[in-house]
């Protein structure tokens, strides 16, 4: 469970911050929300990984550590607040400024479409 | 009752901020009072922690009472309350200059305002780790809104990038969080420190990439080199008062640096590491900060590289470790934090008797009130450039002479170097404003009486912080003192016996053989 876990963390994290490196707003954005879904899955982890442990002392033998749920959950609640407002923001520049490109215009050549 | 009164620089702005977003029309005086009467009531309580914690006594406060490990403690000593005390006067100039019709210019200005003091007194007091992240996240939402008031092409393409780089840095703190909380078992500073203490083997490889992660991102807020580049654009799209109050925002970024390090990472492999990097890195700020400030061709990005060269020369000041240079550097900060806000104020006025050309340094009509102007622009160039006989020098002084042996021989160029660039950068927008610029009409637009409030507020604090440097440099010793010495704080919350690390209730000791 444990490397199954690590690498779905590694792979939401790569192709996050792949995506936060494209030149338009929606790609960094979806990256943004890849790479805020990595973190979360992490902190989940760092109770530890076990099955069938219920975070409420003695409903089982060894209780999970409930802090990290904890955390997760406001992790989410920021997390989901800033991907709402970057949204909207992302759609402020691309009316005020006229393109979708994050620096508000069309690159070099070969930039990415 | 006066043990809850250490909550209240998080509470008035808060609640007030709840009573300034009700809708109201534009302008209203009375929430324009409210405004700069909650700043005011800041600024008390703010006075009134600092002549607490000026005595020595740590103050901690366990939030809904719940006992330090497991709970979340907001903690008062000398530093934070320098720090409050420092947002509150900072945040007062802001208000009255924003009083003058800034506030118009979008909505909800006052209350956006007041949640950003919420996030910055927050962060100055929380002992936790976890609580500083939700801090930073609340300064960083309004920081959002005010950068992007009253709108704008330029504001929203720097807002963007400001954004995304923030939310990125986020993610990062949270990795970071997740590490150290997975190693030591505890999201308290306190506690964290003491934890350290008994740790071993691999933990501490993951301690050390955890404070490393967390140095990172702090850096990312206190725009050190490799990762400032995204603060010149910034600072110089945001609104006048709202770029003042950012003034402070790079030294939050500095104060959790300072926290961490004096409180967590003590006597940790990380420390040295974070040393050696932020030693490097603010160096190298302060230098390419000193060729921004020469190359600026705007008065507002001119003045963010000046924030950059203090944030370097206050992170270089950092790492030479020493009692004196800390010292040094916590009498440097109000000075350099205050002086560039008051830039900030008076560029915008100068932007606004100049009609088409605003700040740009370009030869344009003659200004309005040039006497006036030119006096303010003059106290605070001299004063920002560190030229005796205001505080700016004796910070640097104090520094330069906390620096000693090698250090010496990189710190003291490099910060005489970077006053001479602000110097001459200076004069020149200076000669350009108000000496080529001496044709044409005078444009419409006298200085109102609430913006030349605001400018003068702050600009009064630099005699004074001469005045009182006698006082004011005893705080910072003992400030300094105080720093150096963690374990005060670890026994002070959790008594005597506690210093040996013992397994608490949940403690991974067992989980983990």
């Amino acid at each position: 469970m444990e490397a199954l876990f690590s690498l779905v963390i590694g792979v939401l994290t790569a192709s996050g911050i792949y995506l936060l490196l494209r030149g338009r707003t929606f790609p960094v954005i979806v990256g943004l929300a890849l790479l805020s879904y990595a973190v979360n899955l992490f902190l989940f982890s760092t109770g530890g990984l076990n099955t069938h442990a219920a975070a409420v002392i003695g409903d089982s033998i060894t209780p999970a550590d409930p802090l990290p749920q904890a955390l997760v959950l406001t992790a989410i609640v920021i997390g989901f607040a800033m991907t709402a407002f970057v949204v909207i923001l992302a759609i402020r520049a691309r009316s005020e400024l006229g393109s979708d490109h994050v620096d508000g215009q069309q690159g070099e050549a070969g930039d990415s479409r | 009752m006066s043990q809850h009164l250490m909550i209240l620089p998080i509470l008035v702005p808060l609640i007030g901020a709840l009573v300034l977003l009700l809708p109201t029309r534009a302008g209203d005086p009375a929430q324009r009072r409210l405004s700069v009467g909650l700043c005011v009531a800041q600024l008390l309580v703010g006075g009134w922690l600092f002549a607490q914690a000026a005595g020595g006594e740590l103050i901690f406060y366990a939030l809904g009472n719940w006992q330090a490990p497991f709970g979340i403690v907001l903690m008062l000593d000398r530093l934070s309350a320098l720090m409050l005390l420092l947002t509150a006067v900072l945040a007062l100039g802001c208000v009255m200059f924003a009083c003058a019709g800034d506030d118009t210019r979008g909505s909800h200005f006052h209350g956006l305002f007041q949640l950003q003091l919420v996030g910055l007194n927050g962060a100055f007091l929380t002992g936790d780790l976890f609580n500083l992240f939700v801090f930073f996240e609340i300064l960083l939402l309004a920081s959002y809104a005010l950068l992007m008031h009253g709108g704008g092409k330029e504001r929203v393409g720097a807002g963007l990038h400001y954004v995304i780089l923030n939310l990125a840095g986020s993610a990062l703190f949270l990795v970071a969080l997740g590490v150290l909380y997975g190693a030591t078992g505890t999201l308290n500073m306190a506690d964290m420190a003491r934890r350290l203490g008994a740790m071993t083997g691999d933990q501490t490889a993951l301690v050390t990439a955890g404070a490393l992660l967390l140095v990172v991102v702090f850096s990312l807020k206190a725009a050190l080199l490799p990762l400032y580049f995204w603060l010149p654009r910034t600072y110089s799209a945001a609104p006048a008062p709202v770029a003042a109050l950012f003034a402070i925002m790079t030294k939050v970024g500095l104060y959790a640096i300072l926290r961490v390090q004096s409180l967590i990472f003590v006597d940790t492999p990380a420390a040295e590491a974070i040393t050696t990097w932020l030693w490097w890195s603010g160096l190298a700020t302060i230098a390419l900060a000193g060729i921004g400030v020469l190359a600026a061709r705007d008065l507002r990005p001119l003045i963010a590289y000046l924030v950059l060269v203090s944030v370097g020369t206050l992170l270089a000041g950092k790492s030479l470790g020493s009692t004196e240079a800390v010292t040094a550097l916590l009498y440097y900060l109000p000075h350099t934090t205050l002086v560039c806000g008051a830039l900030y104020l008076i560029a915008e006025l100068i932007g606004q008797q100049r009609g088409k050309a605003g700040t740009r340094l370009v030869r344009a009509r003659r200004l309005h009130q040039r006497q006036l102007l030119g006096g303010l622009f003059l106290v605070s160039a001299v004063a920002v450039a560190g030229l005796p006989p205001l505080a700016g020098a004796l910070g640097k002084l104090l520094m330069m002479q906390a620096a000693e042996g090698v250090a010496r021989l990189w710190f003291w160029p490099l910060l005489l170097l970077a006053g001479l660039c602000a110097l001459i950068a200076l004069s020149r927008a200076g000669s350009v404003f108000f000496w080529a610029s001496y044709k044409g009409e005078v444009a419409a637009g006298r200085v109102s009486r609430a913006q030349l409030a605001g400018v003068l507020w702050l600009l009064a604090t630099a005699p004074l912080l001469v005045g009182f440097s006698g006082p004011l440099s005893s705080y910072t010793l003992a400030t300094a003192e105080q720093l150096a010495d963690p374990a005060t704080k670890i026994t002070r919350l959790f008594g005597e016996e506690a210093m040996p690390a013992t397994s608490l209730a949940l403690g991974r000791e067992e989980e983990t053989p």
